[in-house]
């Protein structure tokens, strides 16, 4: 291990989770310096896995998904800056201006800034079209959806397919519309794609897949519908654009750092002396898959967020998790971990598909890759622990200092 | 250390029973979370407050931080 460097002032440029992470893990270690955190929302750190369920369905009033009550932020001994966005960074400085016009220097500054959603390049302007990223951005779906009829999501990812068996919940007249085979097909593979389809349509959604979406149609300054690669429209009063995400790094552009679809960082997460980045905006050489990789998930934030807390106080830890997420969608409650490539080869190992409850394993070259439960939670967490590894959980050998 | 979680939240990832196995546990039939010891000895509360920032889901509260 290198010696410790003198780190006596951390900014943290991003106050969502993996922001606050940082800051917790920090304090965690024993960190007793300054502490910053900048964000560009107003509102104190949220939850956003939430907001596609539980805001949107209604079953929670948007103050729930806090991820701190406030005596918890206040014993963080952390200044908060809020609703100031960062536009610029000084890296060998460690200087950061914000909109308003302040500079904030530190000795080490992390670059926690997300990601915002992808759009249509039509659909600036058009009123019922909606992302969903902030909590903003549910109260005023969940708004819409309430005196609509229609609602098409476009993008059968997660955050699509999440969106509309909640939508469907509502008893929303529901499309999804997207260019895979089946919701998720790309990151879950053939069979659990096909079963998740299964559980859209024996729920009423519309599945309008493998084609793509050109753009919308308009009247009087509000969607009217979407159209497809095939000719044909698909009717909606609300649309739901959830195409994926783009790191947020265009404030970063004249600050020297790599950028190549995030902060380029080693294997320890740095992008620069004394810069580091965490979450959805950082790209890092993940050791053990020998390959770069940016996570957009919500277990990504903490971990990475505990071994960025680590080097800036002096360790030398490379960032080597197993990757996971979960998804709920009508009764399913999915967990992933690991890789699930579509060429794997799958075994149900646990459980009865039929049943819809199962665990699954996902084997490459007869290695263990990855295991899906399905409504299995405990049963997928065992089986990878026994095969994946132990969760790199930030500073579990520290956890006595 | 008063420990609380909240089941509504738990999407069952099972992070806190990687942190503190001592204190959490995961129900057999859905994986929410189960609290073995609400009130753990000092020698734990460090990865009980590890587990608690950790949660994907902000589901565990910690009470009377000491």
């Amino acid at each position: 291990m290198t010696p410790a460097p003198e780190v006596s002032d951390v900014l943290v440029v991003g106050a969502s989770a993996a922001g606050l992470a940082t800051a917790e893990a920090l304090r965690r270690k024993g960190y007793t310096g300054g502490l910053t955190l900048l964000g560009d929302e107003a509102h104190p750190p949220y939850d956003r896995p939430p907001l596609s369920k539980h805001v949107l369905s209604g079953a929670w009033e948007p103050e729930r998904a806090r991820l701190r009550g406030q005596d918890a932020l206040d014993g963080l001994g952390a200044r908060f800056v809020l609703g100031d966005p960062a536009v610029s960074l000084d890296p060998a400085a460690r200087g950061v201006r914000t909109a308003s016009g302040t500079v904030l220097r530190a000795d080490a500054v992390v670059v926690a800034t997300g990601a915002r959603p992808r759009t249509l390049p039509d659909q600036e302007g058009l009123g019922g079209v909606h992302v969903l990223r902030t909590v903003g951005d549910a109260v005023a779906l969940r708004a819409d959806l309430l005196t609509a009829e229609r609602l098409v999501v476009v993008g059968d990812g997660v955050l699509g397919a999440e969106v509309a068996a909640t939508a469907r919940g509502l008893g929303l007249d529901v499309t999804l519309a997207g260019p895979q085979p089946a919701p998720l097909a790309a990151r879950l593979g053939p069979l659990v794609s096909g079963l998740l389809a299964d559980l859209h349509a024996g729920h009423g959604v519309r599945l309008r897949l493998g084609a793509a979406v050109l753009g919308l149609t308009g009247r009087d300054g509000r969607v009217t519908g979407v159209r497809l690669d095939t000719g044909d429209v698909l009717p909606a009063d609300v649309v739901v654009v959830a195409l994926g995400a783009v790191p947020n790094t265009d404030w970063l552009l004249d600050s020297g750092l790599l950028l190549d679809n995030g902060v380029v960082c080693d294997a320890r997460c740095r992008a620069a002396a004394g810069v580091y980045a965490v979450g959805d905006v950082a790209r890092w050489h993940h050791e053990h898959l020998g390959s770069s990789l940016r996570l957009e998930n919500r277990t990504n934030a903490t971990e990475q967020a505990g071994v960025v807390a680590d080097n800036i106080l002096g360790a030398d830890r490379a960032y080597t998790p197993v990757p996971y997420f979960w998804t709920d969608q009508f009764d399913a409650k999915l967990q992933v971990f690991g890789r699930l490539p579509v060429d794997a080869e799958v075994s149900v190992v646990d459980g009865d598909v039929t049943a819809r409850r199962f665990v699954a394993l996902y084997r490459l070259a007869g290695e263990p890759v990855g295991v899906l439960g399905w409504n299995m939670p405990k049963q997928a967490r065992l089986l990878r622990q026994r095969l994946l590894g132990q969760a790199p959980t930030p500073g579990r050998a520290r956890t006595t200092a | 250390m008063k420990v609380t979680v909240d089941e509504d939240k738990c999407c069952g990832a099972g992070s806190c029973v990687l942190a503190a196995p001592d204190v959490f546990d995961q129900r057999d039939e859905d994986g929410v979370v189960v609290l073995l010891d609400p009130e753990p000895a000092e020698h734990l509360h460090a990865a009980v407050r590890e587990a608690a920032e950790v949660c994907p889901a902000a589901a565990i509260l910690l009470g009377e931080r000491a």
